[in-house]
């Protein structure tokens, strides 16, 4: 069985975000991007599969411009077995996404499809939805713990939900979104990096898929969420009576 | 200061929060929720964030709290710490304080400045480790230089000691009153005074917490030259009273040379205007450098002025398995050639630091889980261009490893993941604290003959304690560290006095970047010539002739007193 896994170029969750001053979105230029973290959770997991042997070959796509490779060869340093890359240098919402997902499914006929749940970007969690519709494969979104049984080809997810832990069995192919705590994603090593390089990644395009990207979606404006205000110390408790009552009004 | 706020739905992300936050924690004393205020952050904050740091560890872990000085009214005192540098006689000298003397402060700091409240003066009384607590009865809280003059000036005539004071995180007693040493704490001198974009220079008080600083910068697209662990506490007049290192001096070098000008005020209230902004000045002697590392015994740094690099986007971190320390030295020597220009950071642990981090350390995990290696190193790499970078740092770590010098190695995909390379190397103080005892040494020596001591050290206690050697690698500089279950005199014999021989033998430094204080005043023979000392007394002589300031610290006894 082959794993297919998306795997998204973001603004490493870790870098201050700021917002461009007309508006139009996010300062991405100067900036580190790193592989969408949850889509490391989604590889892990698909490289944990195959070293069960439960899994022949790991294929990771990402989609985006030019330097979407570089997170394709991250992946690959982890132990993707080949990567492919779909360019396009404009915004790609869920659905167009979704589609040039399955066009891919159609070419390379995986068993399984893991995604991250969300990106941390723009927080869509759509996009494994949406596939698993144009499929009409099984879903299973949020795991927080996959078990496979090649048997059978069944799928056992288990989710986080509200009240609990929700089980879910899932006949092959399905797709899988992969929440937090699934699993801690690997290092690359140094060896890994170097293997990585000889990798092949194929290139797609859109059209060569025959998916045409259209979006329903315009963006109006991206802000800044409003700034914190600064704390206060009090020095008493009478001082602190006495603004929960004056200023804040709660008691 | 990561950003954690901007997004909420990725809050839980890994792990403890902690790893990204205390990022760089040397001292595990700073709860997240007290770091990182903003510059505009009100005095009053500032100065609370000693008092209200809540301590990992309960109390007990710590080495029991010792009073150190004899001869005062209840000075107590029990000795549990046997590396201390031995009891210390109150100076008769000096006065003691009366209800005159905090009615004058009263008149000039006001009431609320001057603190005699238990609770306050426990925490100021006590330093971060809880191993050295002295019992001043004040604490002066002045607003500006002038207040600063003021008190020193009425100090100075009445013969009051007084132990200037930042954040209070020194490793060696320095910023902790010995006896009844009236406390200047500047934390309420605390503005950013002007910041000149086109040259990097930044002016501010002494009292501005390096966190926020750095957090000032940050904004502004430039970076401190200084970085340590204790950045949510200590304080950049402290930083520069104790000329600290920490890890970034491999690339911009120490603050003798970042920091272009201070203000500071004597023993006798007069305030040294050397506040220049000028990166060139040949005009007498540079009497600023008197000021940078004398840890307050020459005058209270007031004011400064450093100078700030462009803060750079590209950073990169690996993190290094080799068999041996002659492969160590050999990748810090190819690093050096290699990624010249943007070398950031080169920092070595051997297996029993990474051993204890794995065993002592929440949210520890070892990147290279194979096996265990002898030594661990990590590499840091800063510079302009992302995948410029990064394909040279590859580049020299594939060609590293091809010839053998690293036998596995890690190579950091995000920043998450150098941020828990970097949880690892500084989380070994913390790790420290938690395996037990810990007998803490800050050296220099060659990088050649660095680690034989921690062999040789290794050799002589046996099975008795736990060597454990780390440090800054790409500066020469070890910190060795000896961690038992408990302390214990026969322990210490092994190790002092020959610690400091054996260092002293090979021209190293006994402190390398955490100063004498009270810890190594009476050490300072080990690494300094008689006659090199006897000048030092006599400059102590000229700025401070009743010898006032931050008294039983930095000079020995024999010279000082």
């Amino acid at each position: 069985m082959k794993i297919m896994v998306a795997i998204k170029r973001v603004i490493d969750y870790a870098v201050k975000i700021r917002v461009k001053p007309d508006k139009t979105g996010v300062e991405t230029q100067n900036v580190k991007m790193s592989m969408n973290p949850f889509c490391e959770i989604a590889l892990e997991e698909a490289l944990r599969i195959k070293e069960a042997k439960l899994a022949s070959e790991v294929v990771a796509v990402s989609m985006g411009p030019s330097q979407s490779v570089d997170t394709l060869r991250t992946g690959l340093a982890m132990g993707a077995d080949r990567g492919i890359h779909v360019e396009f240098n404009q915004t790609l919402y869920p659905l167009s996404v979704a589609k040039i997902l399955r066009a891919l499914v159609e070419v390379e006929k995986p068993g399984l499809l893991l995604l991250g749940k969300q990106a941390i970007d723009d927080d869509c969690n759509q996009t494994g939805q949406m596939i698993a519709g144009l499929l009409n494969w099984p879903q299973g979104t949020f795991a927080s713990k996959v078990i496979l049984d090649k048997e059978k080809q069944v799928a056992t997810v288990d989710r986080e939900v509200d009240d609990g832990i929700e089980t879910l069995s899932l006949n092959l192919p399905a797709v899988i979104t992969t929440d937090l705590r699934l699993n801690q994603p690997r290092y690359a090593t140094l060896p890994n990096i170097m293997k990585a390089k000889s990798k092949p990644i194929k290139k797609f395009t859109p059209q060569e898929l025959n998916v045409e990207i259209k979006s329903d979606l315009e963006v109006v404006q991206v802000t800044e969420p409003p700034k914190r205000k600064a704390g206060i110390l009090v020095s008493s408790v009478d001082e602190l009576i006495d603004k929960l009552k004056n200023e804040a009004n709660v008691i | 200061m990561v950003n954690w706020n901007w997004k909420a739905t990725f809050r839980l992300i890994k792990r403890s929060p902690n790893l990204f936050l205390e990022r760089r924690c040397t001292p595990p004393a700073v709860v997240p929720g007290f770091r990182g205020f903003s510059s505009g952050s009100t005095a009053k904050s500032q100065c609370n964030t000693f008092h209200g740091t809540k301590r990992i560890f309960p109390v007990s872990d710590y080495v029991e709290t010792a009073g150190i000085c004899i001869g005062m009214q209840g000075g107590v005192q029990r000795q549990c710490y046997s590396s201390l540098a031995g009891l210390v006689n109150r100076n008769p000298r000096f006065s003691t304080l009366n209800d005159e003397d905090i009615r004058y402060f009263e008149g000039i700091l006001g009431n609320k400045n001057v603190i005699q409240d238990e609770e306050r003066l426990i925490a100021a009384n006590t330093d971060w480790m809880h191993k050295y607590k002295g019992s001043s009865k004040l604490l002066l809280l002045p607003q500006s230089t002038d207040e600063v003059s003021q008190i020193l000036k009425y100090c100075n005539s009445r013969c009051l000691a007084v132990v200037p004071q930042g954040g209070n995180t020194g490793l060696v007693g320095g910023s902790v009153p010995v006896c009844d040493e009236v406390i200047i704490n500047l934390s309420l001198m605390n503005k950013i005074l002007s910041f000149d974009k086109v040259s990097g220079i930044l002016v501010c008080e002494a009292g501005c917490i390096l966190e926020n600083i750095i957090t000032f910068l940050d904004n502004e697209g430039f970076v401190m030259p200084l970085d340590l662990g204790a950045k949510g506490s200590c304080q950049i007049g402290g930083n520069v009273s104790t000329n600290a290192g920490g890890l970034r001096l491999l690339r911009y070098g120490s603050l003798h040379g970042n920091v272009l000008g201070l203000e500071a005020v004597l023993a006798n209230g007069t305030v040294i205007d050397m506040l220049k902004t000028l990166r060139k000045d040949n005009t007498g002697y540079d009497l600023k450098h008197l000021f940078i590392g004398s840890e307050g015994s020459l005058g209270i740094v007031t004011k400064v002025s450093i100078l700030t690099p462009p803060k750079l986007s590209s950073v990169n971190a690996a993190f290094l398995a080799c068999k041996d320390y002659i492969s160590i030295q050999k990748l810090l020597q190819e690093a050096k050639r290699r990624l010249g220009e943007i070398l950031s950071a080169f920092e070595f642990l051997d297996g029993q630091s990474m051993n204890l981090v794995l065993n002592h350390l929440e949210g520890a995990r070892n990147p290279l889980p194979a096996s265990m290696h002898n030594f661990y190193v990590l590499i840091e790499t800063t510079g302009s261009d992302e995948s410029f970078d990064k394909q040279k740092l590859e580049a020299f770590l594939l060609h590293s490893m091809e010839n053998e010098l690293i036998s596995d190695g890690v190579l950091a995909q995000d920043i998450n993941q150098a941020s828990s390379f970097w949880h690892l190397r500084e989380g070994i103080p913390e790790a420290l604290m938690r395996a037990g005892a810990v007998y803490k040494y800050d050296l220099s020596i060659t990088v050649e003959k660095l680690y034989d001591l921690a062999e040789e050290m290794r050799t002589r206690l046996g099975n008795v304690a736990n060597v454990v050697a780390y440090g800054h690698l790409g500066d020469g500089n070890l910190h060795l560290n000896i961690s038992a279950p408990q302390y214990d005199d026969k322990v210490l014999s092994q190790i002092e006095p020959y610690v400091y021989e054996w260092t002293s033998k090979h021209r190293g430094s006994i402190s390398a970047e955490h100063g004498l204080g009270l810890m190594k005043a009476n050490k300072i023979f080990y690494s300094q010539s008689h006659e090199t000392v006897q000048l030092m007394a006599s400059i102590k002589n000229l700025l401070d002739p009743n010898k006032i300031l931050n008294p039983y610290k930095v000079l020995p006894d024999s010279v000082s007193s």
